[in-house]
């Protein structure tokens, strides 16, 4: 032992400093970085010089500037003598607007379709899989064009608008819809919405504190059904009905009043949403076959019917499979919505492609785009990762 | 011991009978599988309902009706439409895709030269089939073939210029010609960044590894049509004034840009499902980092995410129809140009060549998706730690 000790002590270092891998380490780190700030450094000097030979000012300081082009939908008030930076914003709120929606769609198809190719009915289940066959084997692109190019623009001309229900119709100017026109007291409506949501919550937490402790269950879902409902509407009466429908009227050759909703943002919704319903659709039902069938056979053995077992059994479980996969869908979602350059729902890439077109700023904008839509993966990637820890089983 | 009377129990076996008439057949699995109960009949009811609303009408459009032959947009229109069909008429114009076939599988590829692109992709199918099919024998030779030979012969054929082949610039390349080749050079390129780019991730050094991250999270957070502005608008101004990039290899750039995120992860997968042994036991072997990488896990791990290299080639492959954005005409990108040529502009049009782009799209899509699936059964088999 006490020689083995003293061969070592009298042999700090046999291999040479090159060999050591720590060494080693530090000077191909050191080499990364060189390399890449030399390639950068040149990359920046070529730019610098490039952009004074096309005589384009770099920096931020366009987005102040008048833009002079008109958006065909805007969500916050904008004309021609706005801003490049609130048309930016613009287009951020419209790429928003168009994923909220989709994503709430393409959850529900795709939930509903993933439960149905697990279904026990032949036909249902067989028409489920031809829906996720075909539509995950084909380039989002080509159903956003399927939508504008096949479907709404071949609708009839505004002349003989196809009439739907409660006063809507259907053209190739787009969907119009009645519009509600509010009146004084009209603020009532929302607060008592508000109200309700408030007290489901309220509810729902003192039921499961009782059902944890006595073992009683309270309707719960029936509750806030008749609060979401009912409030609202005795609002509504107590205000007297405070709002009138303004109908959209045929004209010679357009339909006016009501609301519109213009045939890129519906064929791009469309499209993201019966798309991504497809992939969800595969999620789903790979959590729900993820869910051992000894779980089903046990809520059986306990009596538990067909519904409640899937409702209190399986479906909580498979959320736990579900939800990871989901969260990326929903961000592919978000960030096929940049597809709407190619049908021209004005987004944040298409109002983007503008301000670049007109101003020069390709660097800027780029950036701009890529902050966003890092930003808004990052924000929507924390949530469902807190949503992801509130449903995960609570291992006792 | 006592001698009962056991008449009354039967002496012999009753003989096997056929299962009552509702409880085989077609009329059993009917009731089993579409009229369970009252759900399931509704369900069905509704179903049945929905293919008889959609597929009879689809039928008649696609095939009945349809136009297959013409020369212009007057068979594809209604009279009042300035056609020769009757009014309320409407059918799939294949006259339009019939017409514009060769456009949308070479775009505008000089006439005389196309049998380049011909030769081209049959040399790749028959290099890529034996491949594919794993009882084929001499795999090393075929994958030498196919990835050191193969790129240069196809090079030289399709972009020519030498050994007396004419010169086609790819400013003149387009279809399916262009979906093919920038799907197929981009993942081929993007498949040795990702696989560096996922051991940088997995690195020791917090440089290399922070450089990585930083890459991947960054491309993958970011949509493709981004990136592809980026490498069309600024990879001009970053090269050296008078350094011009061809719109193709723009395109390919932001392309391979995005497909080696996904590869990476995909990579970083495979490193990740392997056992810590493995690692242990090449280094207690002696072996350098890259011996140990390309000797002993790399040859595992990419094997074992041959499925999730197959479905990012197929998102790629979907995705190529983007470059439309900075000019370049794909297949879907020349199908949906063609819908302005004023010789056959008519209502049915663009449907008509629309859904011969997605049939296009999806044997393609669907078939390496089954080859996929294929693959993952067949390597489940021993590779369960």
């Amino acid at each position: 032992m006490a020689s083995q000790d003293t061969l070592h002590a009298s042999d700090p270092a046999r291999v040479s400093w090159m060999n050591d891998p720590k060494i080693r380490g530090i000077i191909f780190q050191v080499l990364v970085v060189a390399i890449l700030s030399a390639a950068i450094y040149w990359i920046w000097g070529n730019t610098v010089e490039n952009l004074r030979r096309a005589n384009i000012s770099s920096g931020y300081g366009f987005l102040n500037g008048r833009s002079g082009f008109d958006v065909s939908q805007s969500l916050i008030h904008f004309n021609a003598d706005s801003t490049f930076g609130r048309a930016l914003i613009v287009g951020l709120l419209n790429t928003v607007l168009v994923a909220v929606v989709g994503v709430i769609t393409a959850t529900i198809l795709g939930f509903l379709i993933g439960i149905g190719r697990l279904s026990g009915n032949w036909l249902i289940a067989k028409i489920c899989m031809i829906y996720v066959e075909i539509f995950r084997n084909i380039p989002p692109l080509l159903v956003i064009f399927f939508w504008y190019l096949g479907v709404l623009s071949v609708l009839p001309a505004p002349r003989d608008s196809i009439g739907l229900p409660f006063g809507s119709y259907l053209n190739s100017r787009g969907f119009f819809l009645p519009k509600a026109i509010w009146e004084e007291g009209a603020w009532l409506i929302p607060a008592a919405l508000v109200v309700a949501i408030i007290a489901i919550f309220a509810i729902a937490r003192w039921s499961y504190r009782r059902q944890m402790k006595t073992g009683q269950r309270f309707p719960v879902l029936l509750t806030a059904l008749v609060l979401i409902l009912g409030l609202p509407t005795l609002a509504t009466l107590a205000a007297g009905v405070p709002f009138t429908f303004e109908y959209p009227q045929q004209g010679a050759f357009n339909l006016t009043g009501g609301s519109q909703i213009k045939p890129e943002f519906l064929s791009l919704y469309l499209a993201l949403s019966f798309y991504t319903a497809a992939f969800i659709a595969e999620i789903v039902r790979a959590g729900i076959l993820g869910v051992s069938r000894g779980q089903t056979e046990a809520a059986n053995a306990l009596g538990l019917r067909a519904g409640p077992t899937l409702r209190l059994v399986v479906v909580p479980q498979a959320m736990r499979i579900i939800i990871p996969p989901l969260t990326s869908q929903y961000l592919n979602l978000t960030k096929n919505s940049s597809l709407a350059v190619f049908v021209g729902y004005p987004d944040l890439v298409q109002i983007g492609q503008t301000t670049m077109n007109q101003t020069g700023q390709a660097i800027e904008v780029v950036s701009i785009w890529m902050l966003i839509y890092l930003g808004l993966s990052l924000s929507m990637s924390l949530f469902m990762n807190w949503f992801n820890d509130r449903m995960a089983l609570v291992e006792r | 011991m006592q001698e009962h009377d056991l008449s009354f129990v039967r002496a012999e076996m009753v003989l096997a009978q056929a299962a009552p008439s509702r409880e085989r057949g077609l009329t059993a699995w009917l009731r089993k599988n579409m009229f369970a109960s009252v759900t399931d009949t509704i369900l069905t009811l509704l179903g049945l309902f929905l293919i008889a609303w959609f597929l009879p009408g689809f039928l008649r459009w696609a095939f009945v009706d349809a136009q297959w032959t013409g020369a212009d947009r007057t068979v594809c229109a209604t009279a009042s439409q300035g056609g020769v069909q009757p009014d309320g008429w409407s059918g799939a114009c294949w006259a339009f895709v019939n017409a514009k076939f060769a456009q949308f599988m070479y775009g505008r590829y000089t006439l005389s030269e196309r049998w380049r692109v011909d030769l081209t992709a049959i040399l790749f199918v028959l290099l890529l089939v034996p491949l594919l099919i794993p009882r084929f024998p001499r795999k090393g030779l075929n994958a030498i073939l196919l990835f050191l030979v193969f790129p240069f012969v196809a090079f030289f054929l399709l972009v020519g210029g030498y050994f007396g082949l004419r010169y086609v610039p790819t400013t003149e390349w387009g279809g399916l010609l262009v979906t093919m080749v920038l799907s197929i050079v981009g993942i081929a390129i993007s498949l040795p960044f990702g696989i560096v780019l996922a051991l940088g991730r997995r690195s020791q050094m917090p440089a290399i590894k922070l450089i990585c991250v930083i890459f991947i999270e960054v491309v993958r957070g970011v949509p493709l049509v981004t990136v592809l502005f980026l490498a069309s608008v600024m990879l001009p101004l970053f090269m050296p004034a008078g350094m011009t990039f061809d719109r193709f290899l723009r395109a390919l750039v932001g392309v391979v840009l995005f497909a080696s995120a996904y590869m990476a992860e995909v990579v970083r997968g495979g490193l990740q499902a392997m056992p810590k042994g493995q690692y242990e036991g090449a280094d207690s072997l002696g072996l350098s980092y890259w011996q140990k990488m390309n000797l002993i896990i790399l040859p595992q791990a990419l094997k074992l995410v041959i499925p999730g290299i197959v479905n990012t080639f197929i998102g790629l492959f979907k995705d190529t129809s983007l470059v439309y954005i900075i000019g370049m005409f794909d297949l879907l990108g020349i199908v949906r140009q063609n819908f302005t040529d004023a010789n056959w502009a008519s209502a049915q049009t663009p449907m008509s060549g629309l859904l011969f782009a997605g049939f296009v799209f999806w044997i393609f899509c669907f078939g390496m998706s089954r080859y996929s699936i294929y693959m993952e059964r067949r390597l489940d088999t021993g590779q369960r730690s």
